[in-house]
């Protein structure tokens, strides 16, 4: 498994944000997250990012135990996250704001003297074509839609070529047409790397992922391939009955 | 090519028109720059100050130099990676100390000693306090910096106090004059130039370095460390080196100023002279270079000419004068002049030009 997460407890002061919960994801797996609204599913994302500290449990990654690691280890590990909130770099330009994301892992000389500059100028463009912002690419990012502002995150979570991404509602805010090129965007990265995806867009959850994880009060309440929960009778009462 | 020019609209950064051509592709064509003008302007004034001004003009436009040096320091750690020091004197001071106890107790003024000193006296310091404020292994709130480093210059001005070794409240009076050989820095016309020289020529790297993808990378610290931390950048590491590298600039402007006054006393390290290189900057224009030195060429020179004009209520007109620019032009008189999008900068320009080229050849 790339990712097993187990027995994740989140206490926030008197809130049980998490209870127990677990999430495993294989290679090239496309994986959902679901549940009501303070179900827990940023939460766990979060413990799995790193961007906060589990009360109890593990993670492990490509068979490593990363519950201690700090975001930046993990991101160098391979783990990615796109924020719930989007958060661009507003002032700097679209181009600067996917170098800034390539160039991570250089050395700090290759910074110092912009020796990946050239290198990478490539592979800024690629990234801004393949997500449609080419054309806007010496704009400060502030100027961008809602919906091109995630796009260009997600596009910056892609760039250090992760082998698993963490996307926290990426069509929030999106129009129909954002979120249909959103679905279209995501599928070619299949080849290259799993995601773990929490969205309420249920039909577009449905469209893109392999397996379902639903999370209920903190709890996992199930988990299994798109068809087994859409039969799941649990399931249907707590949330797919109002989808 | 049929080639249609459309200027960006102001608020994301009005200077720069956009090529779209045929294929719907964007590319900076023509960038109305005008950050290389204030620079040319600047320089040009600071070398023909000397010819215009009387002698102890000269003396204060020296003072003024090395306090923008000072300033580029704070500049770079404030400016450009956001952080908040409210400590900047304890490395401008400590170095001052230390040039003048080399000067005192083991008669060393070789400018090619003792600036290369005072500069690592002012990196030490930093690496030190850096190290510890900056190097834990969850990042450090901006609180906890900014009351760090102000309780260090602090801790420095009472210590520097309290200590008979370091002359006590009197500082370190009469230090030798800086040397070349037999010839000596006195103040003067050649100080001036000196130290407009190394202005200028720290002025430079640092314009290298932020304009880097050093650079890139410390504005994502700036705008937001904990998502450049989750693209796998070591942000503590990268702070305290430019934490520390602000610390060496420091350093350096610190012995000028000990060798330049010809003294050293407390305040040199203190909460007082932390809080006004935080003027500078702010009244200038943070995160320009040149924005850093205008400020403190302002602030020092509206200072002297209300005191020398106002003199019992100087100190509450400066004040009031601070207030309204921090109030109404957050981002310092630099910005009546420049753009958002100037001021961010752009950080892949190298490569746009080289694709410019290939586009244009044959």
């Amino acid at each position: 498994m790339l990712l097993e997460a187990a027995g994740i407890t989140k206490i926030f002061g008197k809130l049980t944000a998490l209870d127990g919960a677990a999430l495993t994801v294989g290679a090239n797996e496309f994986h959902g997250l679901i549940g009501p609204n303070g179900s827990g599913k940023s939460t766990l994302m979060k413990c799995i990012a790193g961007a906060e500290v589990p009360t109890q449990g593990k993670v492990s990654f490509v068979n490593t135990d990363i519950t201690a690691f700090t975001p930046t280890e993990r991101a160098r590990a391979g783990m990615s996250l796109k924020f719930q909130i989007t958060s661009v770099l507003p002032s700097l330009t679209l181009y600067d704001n996917i170098l800034l994301a390539l160039q991570a892992q250089s050395s700090l000389v290759d910074l110092v003297f912009s020796r990946t500059r050239g290198a990478l100028h490539d592979q800024v463009m690629t990234m801004l074509t393949q997500f449609r912002l080419a054309n806007r690419a010496f704009e400060a990012a502030a100027a961008l839609s809602h919906g091109q502002q995630q796009w260009l995150e997600i596009a910056m979570a892609l760039a250090g070529k992760p082998k698993l991404l963490l996307l926290d509602e990426p069509t929030g805010g999106m129009s129909l047409e954002e979120r249909r090129v959103t679905g279209e965007l995501l599928q070619p990265i299949k080849q290259h790397c799993s995601l773990v995806i929490v969205e309420h867009d249920l039909d577009f959850i449905r469209d893109i992922c392999d397996r379902l994880t639903v999370l209920d009060q903190g709890r996992v309440l199930a988990s299994g391939t798109v068809s087994e929960i859409q039969a799941n009778k649990a399931v249907q009462e707590i949330y797919l009955r109002r989808a | 090519m049929g080639a249609v020019k459309r200027a960006i609209p102001a608020e994301i950064g009005g200077e720069a028109d956009v090529v779209m051509d045929s294929g719907g592709t964007a590319r900076r064509a023509s960038a109305r720059k005008v950050l290389p003008i204030v620079e040319g302007v600047v320089l040009v004034a600071a070398l023909l100050a000397p010819l215009l001004l009387q002698d102890y003009l000269t003396v204060f436009a020296t003072r003024v130099i090395i306090l923008a040096l000072f300033a580029l320091s704070f500049d770079l750690v404030w400016g450009y990676a956001g952080i908040m020091s409210f400590g900047q004197a304890l490395f401008f001071g400590s170095a001052g100390y230390g040039v003048a106890l080399l000067a005192r107790d083991l008669d060393i003024t070789n400018i090619f000693l003792v600036l290369p000193a005072g500069t690592i006296i002012g990196l030490t310091f930093a690496l030190l306090l850096g190290g510890f404020l900056l190097l834990g292994r969850h990042p450090s709130s901006v609180i906890f910096v900014s009351l760090g480093t102000l309780t260090g210059s602090y801790a420095a001005d009472r210590l520097a106090r309290g200590w008979y070794y370091l002359g006590g409240q009197n500082g370190i009076p009469s230090i030798a004059p800086m040397s070349l050989g037999t010839y000596e820095f006195t103040e003067g016309p050649a100080f001036y130039y000196l130290v407009l020289g190394i202005l200028v020529v720290v002025y430079l790297l640092c314009r290298f370095l932020v304009r880097s993808q050093f650079g890139l990378a410390l504005a994502g610290l700036r705008e937001n460390e904990q998502r450049i931390a989750f693209f796998g950048y070591k942000a503590q590491h990268l702070k305290a080196i430019i934490f520390t590298i602000g610390g060496g600039v420091a350093g350096l402007a610190g012995s000028l100023y000990a060798f330049h006054e010809g003294f050293v006393w407390p305040n040199m390290v203190g909460v007082v002279v932390s809080t006004q290189v935080v003027l500078y900057v702010l009244f200038g224009g943070s995160g320009t270079l040149i924005g850093a030195v205008i400020g403190a060429v302002i602030v020092e020179g509206v200072s002297f000419w209300l005191s020398d004009n106002y003199r019992d209520i100087w100190p509450i007109i400066l004040g009031l004068l601070l207030l309204l620019v921090i109030l109404f032009r957050p981002l310092g008189l630099i910005s009546f002049v420049l753009g958002e999008r100037e001021r961010v900068g752009s950080f892949g320009a190298r490569a746009k030009e080289s694709v410019k080229e290939n586009r244009d050849a044959p």
